[in-house]
């Protein structure tokens, strides 16, 4: 079954609008934990497929949304990326550079170009240094502080960027609101300018008057300063708004990609149109109208994933074959791809 | 209302902390009638929880106080209510559902014994009869296999199966009123989507009021028939779930409306956020708590704090400006 995974993947094609610049390729990438049994004699009784057979191509300036429930691989899918995982298997190539294999040295030059930004705005932040310096951090780390003028102004330079007064620098992060401090965490990711930015739930821990907040900022910023994004949230919603195109994912797969309004208004996937159904919509005469397809169960362990398509025990258009033949992830052109036995013709 | 199954009358509660005294729930009234689903909608900070534990008399004191207020249940006031007389409608014919199923079940009992425990309880039903009362709860939550997982622990259930466990707990002594508090925010969407409507289609059939804390004015919008919206510690705006979102009348509410992106909205159009932050209840203005963020805001919203009154058929709103969507 693997082999036949990764022979499918190497012949997909890009999905992905044309005439743009490619500037990352994840290619059939998979992130498998060990489990382990015993605290002297270690020994491996199963594996976490966490992330199992992910492909996708995104292109400068462009936002890809990732949303699916937990468990479904999406942040593990992000910190991959970043190489701050190890994965297992797979290809990464970022800004035409295959950085699959890069140890820690290789990586550091490539670190610049890409950041995080993450979802605790509480724990991501160190509670003993002033904002100017975790602001600044990155420019130290990578040795871009020689000059204390130019890093003065570099850093006062972000925090004005994303909307925090000046003398906020000089302050601690707990004398800040969950907001401010996202907006710290944005101006620390971009201190190194870099291309591409992960965002894994950096909205989902704020009050809703402030996500709209934070959520437009990522947008301006993106305007002015061409960023990519991959935006990691369990919220559809707010990945509809953000993203040009989403990926669901589901148990380390992604099951369908789309453009946000193809995949909104035409879902495929059986598993998208669940989500989409699942989340309801601020108006209750719209609620009323709205179709209820309700999917059973909950999501299964990622120990032991279903066999054949991994959605099937919930999917209320399962068939015989979906229990036993695993659904390849088939482009269908203009930018949308699906991996289900319903809307694939057979070859 | 001589009809409300549940009347709370100028509740307040009032914290004790370090930084002084904190006034968590100020001065709110609302009703509950027989069969109806009533949210409330809020922040963090807004006092939503506050007013559902206080319903239930299970504020910690100190540092909390209930220090006045009426909260009528079936004739009785429920904050005059001895000790003992609260135990007996706490989980009897007022049951509650908390956000964290885990923390609320006893991790060294089986299920079993905590679906049966209430009917023990409250009915004085022998424990036998208690267990067999329990395992046809847990079929009618839809669990799988309810006599086997009877005897299972917490730690064997999944998120969303622990809630069912907790919505059957609830529903055991058939309860009149259900307070359930925040009860999916820790689930997955899709069986969020499940737990409420199981929840919803349950109390339809036993006839049971539901009041439903959220922050998700999508979660009102599909099962609320009747929605107050908190901020600061008051109640701002309240109205029938449709006349709400139809025609909010309080800046607070059309400025959340503005802010949550739509899944059916038309997608990349800037949001309109609500500037600023929640308000701090330490240092709340003297007027009206969210005049610090409010687009309309006037000298009086400032200086004097805006009543709750009538603007349509059981819509009432504190503000003193004309808004409209």
């Amino acid at each position: 079954m693997t082999s036949e995974l990764n022979g499918a993947a190497a012949k997909m094609p890009t999905i992905a609008a044309a005439g743009c610049e490619e500037i990352l390729r994840v290619q059939d990438l998979k992130v498998h934990f060990p489990l382990t049994k015993g605290i002297i004699i270690q020994r491996q009784v199963g594996t976490v497929q966490a992330v199992d057979g992910v492909s996708f191509a995104l292109q400068r300036g462009d936002t890809l949304g990732l949303v699916g429930e937990s468990g479904c691989g999406k942040s593990t899918t992000g910190l991959a990326i970043l190489r701050m995982l190890d994965p297992t298997a797979g290809r990464i190539v970022f800004e035409g550079e295959d950085i699959t294999d890069h140890d820690k040295e290789r990586m550091r030059p490539i670190r610049r170009r890409m950041q995080m930004v993450y979802q605790d705005p509480y724990g991501s932040l160190n509670p003993r240094m002033k904002v100017r310096d975790i602001v600044g951090e990155p420019l130290e780390v990578h040795g871009e502080a020689h000059d204390p003028a130019a890093y003065r102004e570099r850093v006062d330079r972000l925090i004005g960027l994303v909307g925090l007064l000046p003398d906020m620098a000089e302050r601690y992060p707990h004398e800040f609101s969950g907001g401010q401090r996202q907006r710290i965490g944005i101006a620390r990711a971009l201190a190194l300018e870099p291309s591409l930015i992960v965002c894994d739930e950096p909205v989902s821990a704020l009050d809703v008057s402030i996500q709209a907040q934070v959520v437009n900022l990522f947008m301006e910023l993106q305007e002015r300063l061409g960023l990519t994004y991959i935006f990691i949230a369990h919220d559809l919603a707010v990945v509809r708004h953000i993203s040009d195109r989403i990926a669901v994912m589901y148990l380390g797969r992604i099951v369908e990609i789309a453009h946000r309004d193809e995949l909104y208004k035409r879902p495929l996937h059986p598993y998208t149109e669940a989500l989409l159904a699942a989340i309801p919509v601020a108006d209750p005469e719209v609620e009323a109208r709205r179709p209820r397809a309700i999917v059973k169960g909950e999501v299964p362990s990622a120990l032991k994933p279903p066999s054949g398509c991994r959605f099937h025990p919930r999917c209320p258009k399962a068939m015989d074959k979906c229990k036993t033949v695993d659904p390849v992830l088939t482009d269908l052109g203009a930018g949308r791809a699906v991996a289900c036995h319903l809307h694939v013709v057979p070859a | 209302m001589a009809s409300s199954l549940l009347q709370v009358r100028n509740l307040t509660t009032r914290f004790n902390s370090e930084r002084g005294r904190v006034i968590a729930v100020d001065q709110v009234s609302f009703d509950i009638g027989p069969g109806e689903t009533v949210a409330i909608v809020g922040e963090s900070g807004s006092g939503k929880s506050v007013t559902a534990l206080s319903i239930m008399r299970l504020i910690p004191t100190p540092p909390g106080r209930i220090e006045t207020g009426e909260v009528i249940f079936e004739g009785r006031d429920l904050l005059k209510l001895e000790d003992a007389a609260i135990r007996a409608i706490r989980g009897n014919k007022i049951a509650m559902i908390f956000q964290e199923p885990m923390s609320s079940l006893n991790p060294a009992l089986t299920v079993g014994m905590q679906v049966a425990e209430p009917i023990n309880l409250h009915r004085g039903s022998p424990w036998g009869k208690a267990m067999e009362l329990a395992k046809e709860l847990l079929g009618r939550v839809r669990i799988p296999d309810a006599a086997r997982r009877l005897a299972s622990y917490p730690h064997q259930y999944s998120g969303g199966m622990r809630q069912r466990v907790m919505i059957a707990m609830a529903l055991a002594c058939q309860p009149r009123l259900i307070i359930a508090d925040e009860p999916t925010t820790a689930l997955d969407v899709t069986v969020q989507a499940q737990i409420l409507d199981l929840l919803k289609e349950l109390t339809r059939e036993t006839g049971s009021s539901l009041l439903l804390i959220t922050h998700d004015l999508g979660l009102v919008a599909r099962y609320a028939d009747r929605v107050a919206v908190m901020y600061g510690g008051r109640i701002v705006e309240t109205a029938p779930a449709r006349e709400l979102y139809k025609n909010p009348r309080h800046p607070y509410t059309l400025g959340l409306m503005a802010s949550v992106p739509r899944l059916d909205g038309e997608a990349g159009r800037p949001l309109v956020p609500i500037e600023g932050q929640p308000p701090d209840l330490a240092q709340l203005p003297p007027g009206c708590a969210f005049s610090p963020r409010c687009r309309s805001a006037t000298d009086p919203c400032r200086v004097s704090r805006p009543p709750l009154v009538e603007v349509g058929e059981r819509h009432l709103k504190a503000c003193f400006n004309d808004i409209r969507a």
